[in-house]
């Protein structure tokens, strides 16, 4: 029928989305009455207890009852044996708009998708072009010239669906065309269309399928209504031509435009059903899990604030988890730091080592279900560890900061950089606007910006990499904060860059007296810039200890092995430029 | 800008040329017995032949789509075969019915599946229920047989609204209103169903990135977060569904206003084709890709001031 059936038949998945259809229960549910329709389309004359145009007058309008089972419509035919065979009309309507769209669609999209350039900018042109246009009213328009036959219709209704198909194959293909097996087959020799048959129809089939079920219920929902204009061939029994029926009538029975909108209704939303059904199954993969219930109690507080005022974090035996579907999954595991005013701490391992979670938690802002378990994180002499959200947002920006990780993606694309430098400044400090805009423009400047009023006024694609991280920076500090958390502040830019903006927050810190929690894996950095480095590995910090001390003496055999795997880092090969001399010899 | 709106112009104008051009070919093609048609059948041959030289359908069909082309370009869509009146004045008395009733849907559409959506992309929970309720229900049912239902509860039972007509809103804005409401009611369901749950994808979508963390990191209320930041830059999503709603509402209203009984540019198409009114058939065809193109060009607009990435 379509090309996306033409997949290998050996191909495991087929099965599978089968089963995925019947397993789940609204899926079974819509399976089953697809059944029942496809049944009554085959087998009318066999179920249907009168022929479809069999009338008798004084069954006119008549109500349920002597042989009528669902009354007589007004012309006096039986309603229940017009729906059954309705039903075959409607299929084979839906049929032919099915085909047409997905034979044309799913072509089109393929060799858009797969060789690109020219043919696929005229392809899309014209599938812009297609959609651009209301299908109804272009069938109306081509009703006098097609005639009365509603499959004719349903074939110009098949190409104006079509782009559907087009759109969703070109992306699908335009997404695996580069994945390597791909390529591998392609340089191991096969052609082009044995690439196209074996290995993209397999990606591509599951989401056609899907599509094939909401294009069928389209097509019903639109033939129904052309029959219901009375554009059918009205010799045909059809809902939509019920419907029209029962709209004629609908002052003498109301209740006779029930049926035939029911049968369209319950036939489209097994469809839609059917693809969802297919749909869960594919992103089953990645679908969070329902939280599972916390572990037995723990206690949350572990003991009091800490009786140094000097201490301003001090993070005690701090549990984070994520659930999962076997429970909740550790990410730190008991993590304890302290960090004293004016402080930088160091905060080290190899990616994994629970470095960045520690760090979200301090700040509240753990991603989607995860929670801190246990532990405490007492913050100038409070335990902000499960702080209410309005509690913690209240610290966050004015006494909290943070600096990222990666600069570009985190700066808001819509937005100009001197809104989203002044928007906290005004939202935390509740200054006005204008002296939001004069502190602004002096910190781009501090922050080392050639020219602040053009940064200020940039969006950020507008400015580099190492700008926008200077912009974080300046974002960060602007509200005077007491603990600055940077995130891998140099990993994403230029090696140049990066000194230059390590040598920035070192500034900052020593004029500020800030205390800095920094969070990099390299050792590089902390020699730059840290005064104090705890080491972690699988959620625990192995080690703590000052700067000097760990690189001279090193205690745990991981820092020694991070330590010893740097070295040969820091030391980069001297490149020798040949002699000129032995060359030309 | 300029480039952006001039390119846009001409591809419209091509579009408009090609569709105009190949309906003409089909409809005209197709005229064999529009004569007959409008004479019935009891019409002798002469009085077939004369009429047909009076439409002009006896010439060849370059000929009458020269004809036809020339008169349009100056505004003249000619006369109606059926209904005695310039096609013009047809299409201007009807254009502005419909218009205000895809307007209002559009609107409803616009705000219900804003806030069904952030709301489910936010909270998930009930609104999420809502909305998978409604992605089912809304893409089931026909829009024709939900405006009959609401015409059975709401106007033959309750008698809260009239069942059927249309009353200016000039004449009688809460008129307008109560008239309008049950058509509007059965075209908004569907278009709920598929904007909604495009709004919950494109704000899961912003929550999900980098610079929201940030923001809530540098202090930032959850309203701005969400309402400001989050929302606009889902924005240019939530927009291109809703004008591709503005298309299918075109359709839809076709048959809803013939549900309703309005006098609106959808009800004058199904007369139209029924009958073989070819010149209304060719002015509605052209009035639609017009608005198509005036509202894709407006979404554009509205797109590229939201994301300042798109240099028009």
């Amino acid at each position: 029928m379509s090309a996306a059936s033409s997949a290998p038949a050996s191909a495991p998945g087929r099965e599978s989305i089968l089963r995925s259809v019947l397993t789940n229960p609204l899926g079974l549910v819509a399976a089953i009455l697809l059944l029942l329709v496809v049944i009554s389309a085959v087998f009318a004359p066999l179920i249907a207890p009168f022929a479809a145009d069999d009338l008798q007058i004084f069954k006119i309008n008549a109500p349920p009852g002597d042989g009528y089972l669902l009354g007589g419509d007004g012309s006096g035919r039986d309603i229940f044996s017009r729906l059954v065979y309705g039903a075959r009309n409607t299929l084979v309507g839906a049929l032919i708009a099915l085909s047409v769209a997905a034979a044309i669609g799913v072509t089109a999209g393929l060799f858009a998708g797969y060789f690109g350039g020219r043919r696929e900018v005229v392809m899309s042109w014209i599938a812009d072009g297609l959609m651009a246009l209301p299908a109804l009213i272009v069938l109306l328009a081509f009703y006098q010239s097609l005639g009365s036959s509603i499959h004719v219709s349903m074939v110009i209704f098949g190409v104006m669906l079509s782009p559907g198909f087009y759109r969703l194959t070109r992306n699908l293909v335009n997404g695996v065309k580069h994945e390597l097996y791909v390529d591998a087959a392609r340089v191991s020799g096969l052609s082009d269309m044995r690439i196209i048959a074996r290995h993209i129809l397999l990606v591509i089939r599951a989401p056609v399928i899907i599509q094939v079920s909401i294009v069928a219920g389209i097509s019903i929902v639109i033939q129904a209504g052309l029959e219901f204009l009375g554009l059918g061939d009205p010799a045909v029994p059809t809902w939509g031509g019920m419907l029209q029926d029962a709209f004629a009538n609908m002052f003498v029975v109301p209740t006779a435009i029930l049926w035939p909108g029911l049968a369209i209704s319950v036939t489209v939303a097994s469809f839609v059903l059917l693809a969802n059904a297919i749909r869960d199954r594919l992103q089953q993969g990645n679908r969070v899990a329902a939280a599972p219930a916390l572990p037995a109690a723990a206690p949350l507080s572990v003991g009091t604030a800490p009786t140094d005022r000097d201490v301003l974090l001090d993070i005690r035996e701090l549990v984070v988890g994520y659930p999962t579907q076997s429970g909740w999954t550790e990410v730190v595991k008991g993590v304890s730091l302290q960090l004293r005013r004016g402080e930088v701490l160091g905060l080290v391992g190899e990616s994994g080592s629970g470095k960045t979670q520690t760090a979200f938690a301090i700040l509240g802002l753990l991603s989607t279900g995860g929670r801190i378990l246990s532990g405490s994180i007492w913050f100038d002499g409070r335990d902000i560890a499960n702080l209410p959200e309005s509690e913690m947002q209240k610290l966050r920006g004015k006494r909290i900061a943070y600096v990222p990780q990666e600069p570009m993606s985190n700066l808001d694309p819509a937005f100009r950089i001197g809104y989203q430098l002044t928007e906290p400044m005004v939202t935390v400090l509740g200054i006005s606007k204008a002296e939001a805009r004069a502190r602004a423009l002096k910190l781009l400047a501090r922050v080392g910006m050639p020219n602040p009023e053009r940064t200020y006024n940039a969006y950020p694609h507008q400015i580099s990499g190492g700008m926008a991280q200077r912009v974080l920076i300046a974002r960060a500090i602007s509200c005077n904060p007491d603990l600055l958390i940077a995130d891998e502040p140099t990993t994403a830019l230029d090696v140049t860059v990066q000194a230059e903006v390590l040598e920035l927050l070192r500034d900052l810190q020593a004029e500020m007296n800030m205390s800095v929690v920094l969070v990099t894996h390299n050792f590089g950095v902390v020699a730059d810039i840290c005064h104090r480095v705890s080491v972690m590995k699988d959620g625990r910090v192995v080690e703590t200890s000052d700067v000097k001390t760990l690189f001279a003496d090193p205690q745990h055999d991981y820092t020694k092995m991070l330590l010893a795997a740097v070295l040969d880092d820091v030391t980069p090969r001297v490149y020798r430029p040949r002699q000129v001399k032995e060359v030309s010899a | 800008m300029l480039s952006y709106l001039s390119k846009r112009l001409l591809s419209s104008l091509v579009l408009l040329a090609l569709v105009t051009t190949l309906t003409f070919a089909m409809v005209f093609g197709g005229a064999d017995n529009v004569a007959q048609n409008i004479l019935g059948d009891n019409a002798t041959d002469q009085q077939i032949a004369d009429l047909e030289t009076r439409l002009g359908i006896d010439r060849p069909l370059y000929e009458q789509y020269g004809s036809w082309v020339a008169k349009a370009l100056r505004g003249d869509l000619g006369m109606s075969w059926t209904m005695g009146e310039s096609v013009s004045k047809i299409l201007s008395g009807r254009l502005p019915v419909t218009l205000s009733m895809v307007i209002l849907a559009i609107v409803i559409i616009g705000v219900v599946s804003a806030l069904l959506g952030i709301a489910a992309a936010v909270r998930g929970g009930w609104a999420d229920r809502i909305i998978q309720l409604i992605s089912v229900v809304g893409f089931s049912l026909p829009n024709f047989w939900l405006g009959l239902i609401l015409v059975v509860v709401f106007a033959l039972n309750l008698r809260w609204l009239p069942a059927t007509g249309y009353t200016d809103f000039l004449n009688s804005p809460s008129g307008w209103l109560a008239s309008l409401a049950l058509p509007v009611g059965a075209l908004v369901l569907s278009g709920i169903a598929s904007a909604s749950q495009q709004v919950r994808g494109a704000m899961i979508d912003a929550l999900r990135q980098d610079y929201v963390r940030t923001l809530r990191a540098g202090g930032i209320k959850p309203s701005s977060v969400l309402f400001r930041h989050a929302l606009r830059n889902a924005m240019p999503a939530a927009l291109t569904v809703l004008s591709l709603q503005f298309i299918g509402l075109l359709g839809g209203a076709a048959i809803i206003e013939r549900v309703f009984a309005i006098p609106g540019l959808g009800s004058i198409t199904v007369q139209a084709a029924l009958s073989g009114d070819i010149p209304v058939l060719m002015g509605v065809v052209v009035t639609m890709i017009i608005l198509v193109v005036i509202v894709n060009i407006a979404i554009d607009l509205a797109n590229a001031w939201v994301n300042p990435k798109v240099r028009l």
